[in-house]
C-alpha cells in the first residue's frame, strides 16, 4: 500500500480564490501597456490557462504561446515504437506512466497492445515497478521512463533500489528530457515571437530557478517561474508586465513556496550519479536538439533496455503527418485553431500530432477547454 | 480449517446448486413469488405503464468503502427505474461466480443486497446462478433487471428548455474517487465513502409533494459531465452551471488534484441530476434536503438558448469553459 497525504485544502482553495484572481486581472489590465507574448513552457501551465479560462479575463495585450513542456507530447514516434517493440517481446512486462500508453506509435499504441494480451501497466509511482519485478522473477520487466527533470529523480531512485535489492530482471528505457535546452532552441531560432517565459514550477523545484539565468542574460528574455494554480499564473503574468514596465530582464520566482535558486541538490546528485546527457535527442515537433535529454551512464549498461535489447529496437526516424503543424505551435508561430486537421482528423482519441496526445498538450487543452467562443479562441 | 469456497458443481444445476439457492439466496431474498421456484415469475401490475431496465455490474474491487458489488447491483437498477418516475417493484438477479469465490464474501454481498432492497421495498422474483471456471470472470459479476410502475409520467431527457433549473442531489465524484483510490492501492488518510444509495425514497417524496420534474438521471459512469452533455444534446440547448455551486467533497478535490482528474467526470452511484422549471427549485431542494443522502442537494445552474448542444461551466472569477464529455480511459497525468 502506498500512502498519500491529501493536499491541505488551503493550498488549493486559496490559490483559486476568485477575489484574488479578479484583483490580479484588474491590476494587469491597469499596468499592461504594450503587447507581450508569453510562452508558458510547461504543459501544466497550458492546462491551467485553458481550464480556468484565464485569457478571457486578461487584456488582449497578453498572449499565451504554448510551449513544449509536455513529456508525452514531445516523444517522437520512433521512441514509442521502442516501447511497443519491447512490450511485444515474450515474457515481458512493460510499465510506464500516465497517458503514455494512449499515444500511437507508427503502427499501434501500448493500449492496443495491452488489449491484444501483452502485459502493459500504467503506474502512479515508478517505485511500484520494484514490486512488479519481484513478483514476476521469470519475466523481463521494462520501465519506460518519461518526464522532465520533475520525474527524473524517481527513475534514479528506482535504479538505486534495483541495484541495492539485487533485482536482475528490471530494465530501464530512459526518455527523460530537459527544459533549458529546448527553451534555448526556441528563443534562439530567430523567428521567435516570444517576449517572456513562464518558467515551469515542478521542474524548478528540482533544478532551482538559477538554471534559467544564462538564457535570460543571453537572449534578454525574462522568465518568471510560476506555480500551477490560477492565482500563481495571474501573479506571474503581473510580475512579467512589471519587468517590462520597469525595463528589467530577470529570472523571477513567483513559486516561492516550493522553488529555491539552487533547487533540490540531493535529487540533482542522484540524477548525476546514474544518468548523463545524450548528445542529441529528437523532439517531436521541434526536431533534433543537442544535449536535451538523458540516458543511463555506461556503467549501468546492464540495466539499459536500449543497450540490452538493441537488436529488436527500430532505428528509423518517423515524422508526423505533413498536415500537422505542431512544430509551429510549439515554437509559438501558430495556434491550434490554425491547423487544418485540428478537431477533425486529429482529436485526443486519434491524435495525429504531438500537441494532441496528452491533456497537457496545447491542442488537447484547446480541444477540451478552448472551444469556448471568446478570447480563449484567438 | 480452510474457508468454504464456491465450486463448479454449485453452478451445475444439480443438488449442490439447489442447496446453494436454498441456503443462501432464498434465505435473504425470500418472498412468495421467488419461493414458488417456477421457470418464470408471474406478476400482476396495477398500472399499464411500466418502466423496464437492466444493468450488469462488474466493479473491481468487489468491496469498497460505502458498499459492494451487490449493494450497487440493487441500487443501480432501482435507481434506473426510479429515474423514469416509476416505483420499483420487481427485480431479477443473475450471478456469474468465479470458481473458488469465498462463500462468506458471497453471503456478505447477498445480505447487503437484501438490506438495500428494503429501502425501496422491491422484491427479487427470479434469479439465476452460474459458476464459471477460474479466470473466466473477475470474482463475481451480477446482472439485475427490474420493472416498476410509472407514477409520474413524461420525465425525459428531451424536456429541457430555456430558463429551466438544474439541481444536483449530492456531492459529485465520491464513488469514482473511492474506487480509483482503492483500485490503485492508494491509502488515503481520509474518510471517503462511495455515495452508493437507493434514490427511490427521494423520488417518491418529490412526486408526492407535487414537484414538477422535467428530467431526471442518476449520474453514474461519466458523472455529472456525461448527464449534462447528454441532456444538452438530446434537448438541443445550452446548460450553464456555476462551478462554485457544484458540491464536491474536499477529499475528492484532493484526489483529483493529485492525479489530474475532474470530479465532474467521476462516476456516482447514488447522486442524481434534476431539471425542474424555473421557480420550482426551492421546493425541490426543500424536499431533497429532508433526506440524509441528499441533504447537500444544490441548485447549480440553468438552461439557456445561448448555443445548441453545449454545457458551459462558469468560474467564480468570470471566465467560462465548455464541460466536455469525458473521453478515453481514465489515466493519471504524470507531472
Amino acid at each position: 500500500m502506498r500512502e498519500m497525504q491529501t493536499m491541505p485544502l488551503d493550498l488549493i482553495e486559496s490559490f483559486r480564490n476568485p477575489k484574488h484572481i479578479k484583483a490580479l486581472a484588474q491590476e494587469i489590465k491597469k499596468e499592461c501597456k504594450s503587447k507581450i507574448n508569453i510562452m508558458e513552457v510547461c504543459g501544466g501551465h497550458t492546462h491551467t490557462i485553458m481550464k480556468y479560462g484565464l485569457p478571457q479575463i486578461l487584456p488582449d495585450l497578453i498572449e499565451f504561446i504554448h510551449g513544449p513542456g509536455c513529456p508525452v507530447c514531445v516523444m517522437p514516434k520512433e521512441r514509442i515504437d521502442h516501447a511497443i517493440a519491447l512490450a511485444s517481446m515474450d515474457d515481458t512486462i512493460l510499465a510506464t506512466l500516465g497517458d503514455m500508453i494512449r499515444v500511437p506509435g507508427s503502427k499501434t499504441s501500448l493500449q492496443k497492445l495491452r488489449a491484444e494480451g501483452r502485459d502493459v501497466r500504467s503506474l502512479y509511482s515508478p517505485l511500484d515497478v520494484i514490486k512488479i519485478a519481484k513478483e514476476n522473477p521469470d519475466k523481463k520487466v521494462i520501465f519506460f521512463a518519461i518526464g522532465f527533470e520533475t520525474t527524473t529523480p524517481m527513475s534514479a531512485v528506482l535504479l538505486e533500489q534495483t541495484i541495492k535489492l539485487g533485482i536482475k530482471n528490471l530494465y530501464f528505457h530512459i526518455n527523460h528530457v530537459l527544459v533549458p535546452e529546448p527553451v534555448e532552441a526556441i528563443v534562439s531560432g530567430g523567428d521567435s515571437k516570444i517576449d517572456a517565459f513562464l518558467g515551469p514550477s515542478h521542474v524548478s523545484v528540482i533544478t532551482g530557478y538559477g538554471i534559467f539565468e544564462p538564457i535570460v542574460k543571453k537572449y534578454k528574455t525574462p522568465i518568471v517561474v510560476a506555480g500551477f494554480e490560477p492565482v500563481d499564473v495571474m501573479e506571474a503574468v503581473l510580475m512579467t508586465v512589471r519587468q517590462f514596465n520597469e525595463n528589467r530582464v530577470e529570472v523571477e520566482n513567483q513559486y516561492k513556496r516550493a522553488v529555491s535558486k539552487e533547487g533540490n541538490i540531493k535529487a540533482q546528485n542522484l540524477i548525476n550519479r546514474y544518468m548523463c546527457k545524450r548528445d542529441h535527442f529528437r523532439w517531436r515537433g521541434l526536431g533534433d536538439i543537442a544535449n536535451s535529454a538523458l540516458k543511463l551512464r555506461s556503467e549501468y549498461a546492464e540495466f539499459d533496455a536500449e543497450i540490452v535489447f538493441d537488436e529488436i529496437l527500430p532505428k528509423e526516424q518517423i515524422d508526423d503527418h505533413k498536415l500537422c503543424i505542431c512544430g509551429d505551435i510549439l515554437k509559438g508561430n501558430a495556434k491550434p485553431f490554425d491547423c487544418k486537421v485540428f478537431g477533425k482528423a486529429c482529436t485526443p482519441n486519434s491524435p495525429m500530432g504531438s500537441c494532441m496526445v496528452s491533456s497537457e498538450g496545447a491542442c488537447a487543452a484547446y480541444y477540451k477547454y478552448g472551444k469556448f467562443i471568446g478570447k480563449g479562441m484567438r | 480449517m480452510s474457508k468454504k469456497r464456491i465450486t463448479l458443481s454449485q453452478g451445475g444445476g444439480g443438488e449442490e446448486t439447489s442447496s446453494l439457492i436454498k441456503e443462501l439466496f432464498f434465505k435473504y431474498f425470500k418472498n412468495e413469488t421467488l419461493l414458488k421456484m417456477e421457470d418464470a415469475a408471474v406478476l400482476s401490475l396495477k398500472s399499464d405503464k411500466i418502466a423496464f431496465t437492466t444493468d450488469s455490474f462488474t466493479v473491481s474491487p468487489i468491496f469498497f468503502n460505502g458498499g459492494n458489488i451487490g449493494k450497487l447491483a440493487i441500487a443501480g437498477t432501482i435507481n434506473d427505474i426510479s429515474m423514469m418516475g416509476a416505483k420499483p417493484l420487481y427485480l431479477t438477479c443473475s450471478f456469474m461466480i468465479e470458481e473458488g469465490f469465498l462463500y462468506e464474501d458471497l453471503e456478505r454481498i447477498v445480505k447487503s443486497m437484501s438490506e438495500e432492497l428494503k429501502v425501496s421495498g422491491a422484491l427479487i422474483v427470479a434469479g439465476d446462478t452460474k459458476v464459471v471456471p477460474k479466470g473466466s470472470v473477475d470474482g463475481l459479476f451480477i446482472n439485475t433487471s427490474g420493472i416498476g410502475e410509472v407514477l409520474k409520467d413524461g420525465i425525459s431527457a428531451h424536456n429541457l428548455c430555456d430558463t429551466d433549473s438544474i439541481i444536483v442531489s449530492n456531492e459529485v465524484g465520491n464513488h469514482g474517487a473511492c474506487i480509483l483510490a482503492k483500485r490503485e492501492d492508494i491509502e488515503l488518510d481520509i474518510k471517503l465513502k462511495s455515495d452508493c444509495a437507493t434514490l427511490w425514497p427521494m423520488i417518491e417524496a418529490l412526486i408526492e409533494q407535487g414537484v414538477e420534474i422535467k428530467s431526471l438521471r442518476d449520474a453514474t459512469r461519466g458523472g455529472l459531465s456525461a448527464v449534462l452533455n447528454e441532456w444538452a444534446e438530446t434537448s438541443n440547448v445550452t446548460i450553464e452551471v456555476d462551478e462554485d455551486k457544484i458540491p464536491v467533497a474536499d477529499e475528492v478535490k484532493g484526489i483529483c488534484e493529485m492525479l489530474g482528474f475532474e470530479p465532474y467526470e467521476f462516476a456516482n452511484e447514488g447522486t442524481m441530476i434534476l431539471c425542474v422549471p424555473k421557480g420550482e427549485e426551492a421546493k425541490a431542494l426543500e424536499v431533497l434536503q429532508r433526506f440524509e443522502k441528499t441533504k447537500k442537494a444544490s441548485f447549480i445552474g440553468k438552461v439557456t438558448n445561448r448555443y445548441e448542444n453545449r454545457v458551459i461551466l462558469n468560474t467564480p472569477w468570470g471566465s467560462s469553459r465548455y464541460l466536455e464529455l469525458p473521453k478515453g480511459e481514465l489515466l493519471p497525468r504524470i507531472c
